[in-house]
């Protein structure tokens, strides 16, 4: 009966927040409290933090990280092909080469803006 | 053990929640990042639905729009966030309430 | 039962113009990288080339006549190739070549000569022929946006200027929203009918009242949220906020393109929707389809308050935003006259004949106004043309007759596409609509008139910069203007083969 699996979510909606709950109360209550200024800092892989993470970023992160979003999202549309290529053949393969091609196009266009350099 | 069938409706109400979130985050922020992830919002509330509806109609049209507007969106992203940047830069702001130049 | 399908199932021999188009964008995003800083006219002649090329093109299959029902589709429905995709196709490659021609020395004395100002204005050209050509919702939906996305990108072409980030930033946002509704709307109308092909939403939409199941109020609400969506794209009130202030911001030369390839566009992609998928829609007890009042109620208070609003205009580029906006509304008249069975054709043709008027008036006025300007942008506001007529009369000329045209004065093309949307009103009885189009017309006439009263009448420097491109693409809308105000059944044969609606 479906109401049962309704129990499930229910129980862990009750069952969350005192599993969030509990352990928190219990270090606060329990644990000492000696603070010094390293122990305050943030914490950054053990070494020591400079300046405010507030700082501007150079540009060439954004540019990158713009280039590999679109890029990256591209791939949606290969996978569902991939898995119909057996299918559809020849037919397939022209449709992916005009689509890669498109995509070389704006490589080319990124490529020759030097988004790809670091300078 | 199979997964128990949940209804279209509920996944359709969700997604109108959802919708409903992004829309007034779109009206009510200031910040325009956060604005614009509250059309993000809209837009992945509208993928859901068609994804259940997909589900309930048994056919690939729904799943062929979300591809679709997920690759869209990308492209959205990449425009407004260059646009972001270049605000910023000029005024060190990127609040929304500061568009204001024109006037009737 | 599946087949797989073979290269000429594609139908590319139909596409041509919108093919042809893709590629000549796509190798000039190339090309333009070798181009050299001081030379890119080399980069705007072949801008022109390719619209051309894709111009001749459609003009050659703008004579056939394609009924829908056998229309010929390509990439399996998603785009169709009838008579209506050959029109809007001309309207919007015309428009773009105006807009080619209109930029050119401006880019060039404000320091934004770059070669992707051309390829984006290609792909948005794209975008709008797409639309016109959609037979699935998934078509409109890209080719909404990749008319949308460059629009943002030329709207913030004058970057480190304050006003053009505000109106690309402002734009994006608000057309981000907007395309949020529209794809909620096309989940919705997939929900209720099974399908995004308009083919196929016509067919269930006849089921689904034969059923009398509720899902049908799922399709309305789906129907209203797309036209939200659109409605946002041509201005129309209550979706219009972003266009003074965009049209004031953006670069003059992107305007006086986008005003018109938006709402090419976006009257495009209705037409579609709502004159082949939802003409039946017809809830019990109604005469006409569920989405008609509705629309004219949007054409009624688009028209009163663009109309009202523009009167008390002093920018120029604001100014023709309002104008812009009340002629959303008039071709609006039209679109709501496709809900009446029987004269869902007529109407799609009278939104056809406007549209062609309007792209020639309007990239015409905007072009004035990019001659008026002065390098960084401002000098457009309605003073600066004081005592035009004696420094410049031919560009004053050409201005009063885009005025003359915008307002509806007879010999005009705007006149004949007001005849066809108020004939295609009554035709559908849509009485009152219609009225309140004639009488905001004479609203109309008053702001218009003026500005032809300050460039005759008034004393002032009226400095202008104008070069041969510039020019060219006045004289070019200001003499399709008046031809097309002369010999109105140039515009008629054009629009005469359109079939849009199922027994229509």
């Amino acid at each position: 009966m479906i109401l049962n699996e309704w129990v499930f979510v229910g129980l862990f909606f009750l069952l969350g927040p005192v599993l969030l709950v509990v352990p928190i109360a219990l270090s606060k209550w329990l644990a000492p409290k000696r603070p010094t200024p390293i122990k305050q800092d943030a914490y950054e892989c053990g070494a020591e933090p400079v300046g405010l993470a507030w700082k501007q970023f150079r540009a060439e992160y954004y540019i990158f990280a713009l280039v590999f979003l679109v890029f990256d999202v591209e791939l949606v549309f290969m996978f569902p092909w991939a898995l119909a290529y057996n299918k559809l053949g020849l037919f397939a393969l022209f449709e992916m080469v005009i689509f890669v091609l498109l995509l070389v196009v704006a490589l080319v266009y990124t490529w020759r803006k030097g988004a790809l350099e670091w300078s | 053990m199979e997964a128990p069938a949940v209804a279209t409706e509920l996944y359709v109400l969700l997604s109108a929640v959802l919708f409903i979130l992004g829309a007034l985050g779109v009206l009510l922020r200031r910040n325009a990042i956060l604005v614009f992830m509250s059309v993000e919002l809209m837009l992945n509330a509208a993928n859901l639905a068609l994804v259940a509806f997909a589900r309930q109609w048994g056919n690939g049209g729904g799943h062929l729009m979300v591809f679709f507007v997920m690759t869209v969106a990308a492209a959205e992203v990449a425009v407004g966030l260059a646009l972001i940047v270049a605000i910023y830069r000029t005024k060190k702001s990127i609040d929304i309430d500061l568009l204001h130049r024109f006037k009737d | 039962m599946f087949t797989v399908p073979s290269l000429s199932d594609l139908n590319l021999a139909a596409t041509l113009p919108a093919t042809l188009l893709a590629l000549g964008a796509s190798v000039l995003l190339v090309l333009d990288l070798f181009v050299p800083k001081g030379r890119k006219a080399l980069t705007a002649w072949l801008a022109l080339a390719v619209l051309g090329v894709s111009l001749i093109v459609a003009l050659l299959s703008l004579g056939d006549v394609v009924d829908l029902g056998t229309g010929e589709g390509a990439f399996f429905g998603l785009y169709i190739a009838d008579s209506f995709t050959d029109a809007v196709s001309v309207i919007v490659l015309v428009t773009a070549m105006l807009g080619v021609a209109v930029a050119y020395n401006y880019l060039e004395r404000t320091g934004m000569q770059r070669g992707e100002y051309y390829v984006l204005l290609l792909f948005s050209a794209l975008g709008a022929m797409l639309m016109g050509a959609a037979g699935d919702l998934v078509t409109v939906f890209v080719a909404l946006e990749l008319l949308s996305i460059p629009l943002y990108i030329l709207s913030g072409f004058r970057w480190r200027d304050e006003g053009s980030e505000e109106s690309a930033l402002k734009y994006f946002i608000l057309g981000a929203f907007a395309s949020g509704f529209l794809v909620y709307g096309i989940a919705l109308i997939y929900g209720a009918t099974g399908t995004t092909a308009f083919g196929g939403i016509w067919a269930a939409t006849r089921d689904l009242l034969a059923a009398d199941a509720a899902t049908k109020y799922v399709l309305l609400l789906g129907a209203g949220m797309v036209l939200a969506g659109l409605g946002f794209k041509v201005a129309a009130v209550p979706f219009h906020m972003w266009t003074p202030d965009v049209y004031q911001g953006a670069p003059t030369s992107v305007v006086a393109y986008m005003s018109v390839a938006a709402k090419v566009g976006g009257f495009a992609a209705l037409v579609r929707v709502l004159a082949w998928g939802l003409p039946d829609f017809v809830l019990s007890g109604q005469s006409a389809a569920a989405w008609q009042s509705t629309v004219w109620l949007i054409a009624a208070l688009t028209m009163i308050l663009g109309n009202v609003v523009a009167v008390a205009q002093n920018n120029l580029k604001r100014l023709l935003a309002y104008s812009s906006i009340a002629h959303a509304g008039y071709i609006l008249i039209a679109v709501a006259a496709m809900g009446t069975a029987g004269v869902a054709n007529e109407a799609a043709r009278a939104v056809v004949i406007y549209l062609m008027a309007y792209a020639f008036t309007n990239v015409g006025a905007f072009a004035v106004i990019v001659a008026v300007e002065r390098d960084d942008g401002g000098h457009t506001d309605i003073d600066n043309v004081r005592g035009l007529a004696k420094e410049q009369p031919v560009l004053a000329a050409s201005m009063a007759v885009f005025m003359l045209s915008l307002a509806g004065v007879p010999l005009t093309a705007g006149f004949v596409g007001k005849w066809f949307v108020f004939k295609a009103g009554l035709a559908a009885d849509l009485v009152p609509v219609t009225v309140i189009g004639v009488l905001t017309s004479a609203i109309s006439a008053y702001y218009y008139l003026r500005v032809i009263w300050f460039m005759y009448f008034e004393e002032g420097e009226g400095k202008a910069q104008i070069a041969w491109p510039l020019a060219w693409g006045i004289s070019v809308a200001a003499i399709g203007t008046l031809i097309l105000g002369f010999f109105p059944y140039l515009l008629s044969d054009m629009a005469r083969g359109i079939a849009l609606a199922f027994g229509g």
